[in-house]
């Protein structure tokens, strides 16, 4: 590769933020996306159970909208509800805006959110999960033009209400040491 | 990257949402218009998942086959008992089953038994389902080296399944108990009452010509009878069932509708032999 001949900087330039500092940047945006994708991908692996990805991907994306709204971003979570359409074969766009629904409601709340404590925010969380639950229902049965039975997404409500203190204790831990690695330098 | 103003920034930031909201329909929109779409990305999606889901395929085998021991070990207990109680009925069975069979032997050293010899057998595979004369009736094939003919009788592993009526050199030809044209001597096994089973092309064949005085019962056990001597006594055939019109039917044990290989056993009687339906061409001398 050539590097271009031209544009030599005069003097020195600003010390760029080491790289290794960029990539830990990047890594700390990327990573409730990315984890959340994961977690979407092995909960829809084949193993026999009715599958988990919508209770799975709920908590994640409520939790990371309300405690880390940079990073969870609506195009993230745009992309995730593409991926659940995809993967739990509704029809496009119905987990979408289930999800972006949900993510703009905690958005909403997040500022009330975050002094409470764990049960008030996972109490918080039960509502809006049959809220998503019911309105990816309802989609899907404008979408689909039929009405599919309504036990199925009130499982997966409940399900996600039962996944949320697991995921949120894990989430808790990597978002405190992410805070610690913000404030440290 | 691009740098951007903060104002702009932070607009931008607060149109995200209903831009992907309004995105949202549009994948809608998308989806509704072009059904196959939505076909293709799961398509493209699993395939890129597949890597992944075959490398989870070994530990998720494992918690599966887990959580079936687990459900395995909880009806054990429930088995156990249920085993145990079915082990001392056949204990029971057995019990008896040996008592009778040293009083049978007593009895028949008593009486003088002739004993009957044990007959010869050859199992041949089924070829082919129906075709010729008959409409119930099988194919065989049958090596040359196989001493098959007609009136052996043939069985499957449950019960009676018909009669050889036809012998080439390579093949038999079975009339199924089913067929129509099919007429078996058989005894019923409680009331040792003969009877005739009739085949009518239907799944079960229908008794006739019982003794006056004798209603065949349902449930009870039909086996061949000597009668006539056309087939050996006491092969098993099947059990009565009443039909809804109240008519005494034979459901047999053979399953001719999978029939994949019968034992044709030969008992050497020669009371009645089928006709020849097929004009066959007499073998030429000089082959011989």
């Amino acid at each position: 590769m050539a590097l271009p001949p031209s544009r030599r900087p005069q003097g020195r330039p600003a010390p760029a933020p080491g790289v290794l500092r960029r990539i830990d940047d990047f890594a700390r945006l990327a990573f409730p996306g990315v984890s959340t994708a994961f977690l979407m991908v092995l909960a829809a692996a084949p193993i026999g159970l009715p599958s988990p990805v919508f209770a799975a991907t709920l908590p994640c994306v409520a939790f990371w909208s309300v405690f880390r709204p940079a990073a969870m971003m609506p195009p993230i979570v745009f992309l995730l509800g593409l991926l659940m359409d995809l993967l739990t074969l509704a029809p496009l766009g119905a987990g979408v805006l289930a999800l972006l629904a949900l993510h703009a409601v905690a958005l909403r709340f997040r500022r009330f959110l975050v002094r409470q404590s764990f049960l008030a925010v996972w109490l918080a969380f039960c509502i809006a999960a049959f809220g998503a639950a019911t309105l990816f229902w309802a989609l899907h049965s404008l979408l689909s033009l039929r009405l599919p039975p309504l036990a199925p997404a009130l499982h997966a409500a409940l399900l996600a209400c039962g996944l949320y203190p697991a995921i949120a204790l894990v989430l808790t831990r990597v978002h405190e040491a992410m805070l610690q690695a913000e404030n440290a330098p | 990257m691009i740098r951007l103003s903060i104002p702009l920034r932070q607009a931008l930031a607060r149109l995200s949402l209903p831009l992907m909201i309004a995105a949202a329909f549009g994948v809608m929109l998308l989806g509704k218009a072009d059904t196959l779409l939505a076909e293709r990305l799961r398509t493209h999606l699993s395939d890129a998942l597949s890597p992944i889901y075959a490398a989870l395929a070994e530990p998720m085998g494992a918690a599966r086959s887990l959580v079936e021991e687990v459900r395995a070990l909880a009806t054990l207990r429930e088995e156990n008992a249920l085993l145990r109680e079915e082990n001392e009925r056949l204990r029971r069975w057995h019990a008896a089953a040996l008592a009778l069979e040293s009083e049978n032997e007593m009895l028949r050293r008593q009486l003088n038994f002739l004993p009957e010899p044990a007959p010869a057998f050859v199992t041949a595979r089924v070829v082919a389902d129906g075709g010729g004369t008959y409409a119930r009736a099988v194919l065989l094939a049958t090596g040359p080296q196989h001493p098959v003919r007609k009136g052996q009788v043939a069985l499957d592993e449950r019960g009676f399944v018909g009669r050889v009526t036809e012998v080439g050199s390579r093949s038999a030809r079975v009339l199924l108990a089913t067929d129509m044209n099919s007429r078996v001597p058989v005894t019923l096994e409680t009331s040792r009452a003969r009877a005739i089973m009739a085949g009518s092309n239907g799944a079960r064949p229908r008794l006739a010509h019982w003794p006056e005085g004798v209603i065949p019962v349902e449930g009870e056990r039909v086996v061949t009878s000597a009668e006539a001597g056309a087939f050996p006594a006491g092969l098993p055939v099947g059990i009565v069932r009443l039909s809804p019109q109240g008519a005494p039917e034979v459901e047999l044990f053979a399953r001719l509708d999978r029939l994949d290989a019968v034992r044709l056993f030969d008992y050497g009687l020669q009371g009645i032999l089928p006709p020849e339906s097929v004009a066959r061409p007499e073998p030429r001398a000089g082959r011989r």
